[in-house]
C-alpha cells in the first residue's frame, strides 16, 4: 500500500521522500486551516512518536521528518506505512492534548521614516494618511502561521485586507534587522540583515532571532502577535537595553 | 591539538550530520552533502559518525599539523599530499608533527571529507556544529575556512578504543574483506577501503526519483521530458540546490500555491521551468510545486556531480526507495564496524 492520498481526520497524508510525511489540512491562506496545522503539529508533540527529528508546521501543511530506521518492523510493511498509521491513530482517538497555548506577543515599532521606507508608498497604495496605516497596522492581532525563509523569520496572518500591497518590483540587496514588512497578504519581520521584496513599514528594536539565545526565536509558530507603535527615541532606547 | 589553515581551499565547511529539530523556527539541516562519504571518513579514524568534519568542494584546502595524528579522506578524487608524500584517500593516513597536508583539485567528484581523530572540537549551535552558510550558523563563525583559522582538534576517543568497542559486537567481517590491500608509503595502516560502492561521479547513471506531490500538474510533454531528457547542472548551483538546464518544464495549467515544507532531494519548479533539486542547505519551506522527490540513496552521487555534468532521472516507488536506502544504512553499518575491527588489531 503506498502512503499517497492516506487520508485521516480532516487531512490527507502524502509523501515527502523515504523520511517525512506532509499532512495537508488545505490549500490556501487561511486562519482557520493554519489554526488546525497548529493544533496537530501541538498533538505530534505531545505524541512523541519514536524516532521523529523534526515537525514543521507551514500555512496548510505540515510536514514530520522521522528517521526510517526507528520504524523498522521486521514482520512486514513500509516504514512509511508504519509512520501513517500511528498518525492517524493520534488523530482518531479523542483529543487528550492540551490545545495550543498561544504566548501572546508585543512587538514594538517604530513606524516610517528611516525605519519605514516604504510606509509612504503603502499609504499611497491603500488610499489612507501614514497615521491611519500605521493605526490599522497596530490594531490588528496577527498568528505565526509559520517561519521560514530565514531563522526566525515569522509570516503572520491577521492583515487588514487594505494594507495588503504586491512585493517591490525590485528587491533590496539589504533589509536592516528587525524590519516590519508587508509582502501581499502577509506581514513578517525581517530577524537579521537580509535580501528582501517586501514592502518596509517599520523596524522592532527586538532580537527576533539569536542562535546563543535559549529560546532562539523570539516567535514560534501559533504565537500571537500585536505591533505597539513606539517614537524614534523609544526605539534607540530599547534597543540600547535589548542589545546590551 | 591545533592545525593552521594555511590555504582555506575553494569552499571548506565544518559539518557534521547536520542539524535536527530547529526546522520549525526556520532553521534548516545543512550537513554533509555527501553524508555516506562523511560518515566512512569518521569511520577510519575511529570517531563516531556524527563528528565533525571538514567538508571540501572542487579545491582543497592547505593545513599545518600542530601535532601529530591520523586523518582519511573520502568522496570524491582529490590529489593529497602529506608533505613530500602523495598518499592515498579512502584509509588512514598518519600525520607527523608539524606536517603539511595538501589537498589539490578533485579530479572526479566535487566533494571530498576529511576526518581527524578525535573530531574537531567546535561549539556546537542549536544543537550541531554543522556550518550554515546562507544563516551565518554554526563551525567557524558560520562561514567557510579562511586562511589564517586555527582549527582545534577534539580530545575524543581514541580510535584503538572506540576500534575494540565496536569489534566486541561483530560477527560478520565480509564486509572487511571488501577492504584491499594498498601501497606501503610510509604510513601505519596498509590497507583501504574500495570506494567503489559509496562514491560514483558517472553522470551517465540515472538519479532515481519518487514523483512529487505536484508530479500530476506537469503536462503530458514535460512528464514524459522529466524521465526521457538530460539535465545540465547549471553553474550557479551549490550547497542550497542544483538548477538543472534542460527542456522547459510546464504544467498544465497555472498552480496557485502557498509555501510548503520542502526536504532534503525535493525538486522543485520555478515558473522558468527549470528545476532545481534542493540539496543540504535547502530552505525548510518554500512555495513552488514539487514535482519529484530524489530517492536518499542517490543524493550522495548527485552531490558529487559538478556544474556541467548530466543529469538523467529515473522513477523509482517509495516502498522501493525506502528498501534500498535500509539495505544501504545495514551494509554501511556493518563496514562501519568492520573498520573499527580492523583499526582495533
Amino acid at each position: 500500500m503506498s502512503a499517497s492520498a492516506a487520508s485521516g481526520p480532516g487531512f490527507s497524508i502524502e509523501p515527502l521522500g523515504e523520511s517525512a510525511l506532509l499532512l495537508r489540512f488545505g490549500e490556501g491562506l487561511d486562519a482557520a486551516t493554519n489554526a488546525r496545522v497548529h493544533a496537530a503539529s501541538a498533538a505530534l508533540q505531545a505524541a512523541h512518536l519514536p524516532g521523529i527529528v523534526d515537525i514543521v508546521p507551514a500555512y496548510a501543511t505540515l510536514a514530520l521528518h522521522y528517521d526510517p530506521l526507528a520504524w523498522v518492523d521486521a514482520r512486514n510493511g513500509s516504514p512509511s506505512n508504519h509512520v501513517v498509521a500511528a498518525v492517524r491513530a493520534i488523530f482518531e482517538t479523542p483529543q487528550t492534548a492540551t490545545p495550543h497555548k498561544a504566548a501572546h506577543v508585543d512587538i514594538p515599532v517604530c513606524y516610517g521614516g528611516e525605519y519605514g521606507a516604504d510606509l509612504d508608498a503603502l499609504a499611497r497604495h491603500a488610499g489612507l494618511d501614514a497615521a491611519k496605516v500605521i493605526a490599522r497596522h497596530s490594531a490588528a492581532s496577527y498568528t505565526v502561521a509559520m517561519l521560514g525563509f530565514a531563522p526566525g523569520f515569522p509570516y503572520l496572518l491577521g492583515l487588514d485586507p487594505q494594507l495588503h500591497m504586491p512585493r517591490r518590483a525590485s528587491p533590496r540587496t539589504r533589509v536592516p534587522a528587525g524590519s516590519i514588512a508587508i509582502g501581499g497578504v502577509q506581514t513578517g519581520i525581517y530577524p537579521t540583515e537580509l535580501p528582501g521584496g517586501w514592502q518596509l513599514i517599520g523596524r522592532t528594536p527586538l532580537a527576533l532571532f539569536d542562535a546563543l539565545r535559549d529560546p532562539p526565536s523570539l516567535l514560534v509558530p501559533g504565537d500571537r502577535v500585536r505591533f505597539v507603535p513606539i517614537t524614534t527615541s523609544e526605539f534607540a532606547s530599547r534597543e540600547r537595553s535589548d542589545r546590551s | 591539538m591545533n592545525i593552521d589553515v594555511i590555504k582555506p581551499g575553494l569552499l571548506t565547511t565544518l559539518q557534521d550530520r547536520g542539524r535536527f529539530g530547529c526546522a520549525m523556527l526556520g532553521i534548516g539541516r545543512a550537513g554533509p552533502m555527501d553524508e555516506v562519504a562523511m560518515r566512512l571518513a569518521n569511520a577510519l579514524v575511529g570517531n563516531a559518525a556524527d563528528a565533525p568534519t571538514l567538508e571540501l568542494t572542487l579545491g582543497g584546502p592547505r593545513l599545518r599539523f600542530e601535532a601529530a595524528t591520523t586523518i582519511a579522506l573520502t568522496g570524491g578524487e582529490f590529489s593529497v599530499r602529506v608533505g613530500e608524500h602523495d598518499v592515498e584517500m579512502w584509509r588512514p593516513i598518519h600525520v607527523e608533527s608539524g606536517a603539511v597536508v595538501d589537498v589539490g583539485a578533485a579530479r572526479r567528484g566535487t566533494r571530498a571529507y576529511l576526518a581527524v581523530a578525535g573530531g574537531f572540537a567546535v561549539e556546537p549551535m542549536l544543537g550541531s556544529v554543522s556550518t550554515d552558510v546562507n544563516a551565518r550558523l554554526g563551525g567557524m563563525d558560520g562561514r567557510a575556512l579562511r586562511e589564517g583559522d586555527t582549527l582545534v582538534v577534539g580530545a575524543g576517543e581514541s580510535a584503538a578504543r572506540i576500534g575494540m568497542q565496536r569489534a566486541s559486537n561483530v560477527r560478520d567481517t565480509a564486509a572487511a574483506r571488501r577492504t584491499r590491500d594498498a601501497r606501503s608509503d610510509g604510513s601505519r595502516q596498509t590497507w583501504s577501503l574500495d570506494p567503489r560502492p559509496w562514491f560514483d561521479a558517472d553522470a551517465n547513471v540515472p538519479i532515481r526519483i519518487m514523483r512529487g506531490s505536484h508530479f500530476d500538474a506537469l503536462d503530458a510533454a514535460s512528464r514524459a521530458a522529466l524521465f526521457d531528457a538530460a539535465f545540465r547542472i547549471h553553474k550557479d548551483s551549490n550547497r542550497v540546490g542544483f538548477r538543472l538546464d534542460g527542456p522547459r518544464l510546464a504544467l498544465s495549467e497555472p498552480i496557485e500555491l502557498v509555501s510548503e515544507p520542502l526536504a532534503i532531494g525535493t525538486l522543485q519548479l520555478p515558473p522558468g521551468g527549470a528545476p532545481i533539486a534542493l540539496m543540504a542547505e535547502h530552505p525548510t519551506v518554500g512555495g513552488y510545486p514539487r514535482i519529484g522527490q530524489i530517492a536518499a540513496v542517490d543524493l550522495p552521487r548527485l552531490a558529487q556531480r559538478r556544474p556541467g555534468d548530466v543529469v538523467r532521472f529515473a522513477e523509482i516507488d517509495l516502498d522501493t526507495a525506502q528498501t534500498r536506502y535500509l539495505e544501504r544504512e545495514r551494509e554501511l553499518e556493518r563496514l562501519i564496524a568492520a573498520i573499527g575491527e580492523r583499526l582495533a588489531r
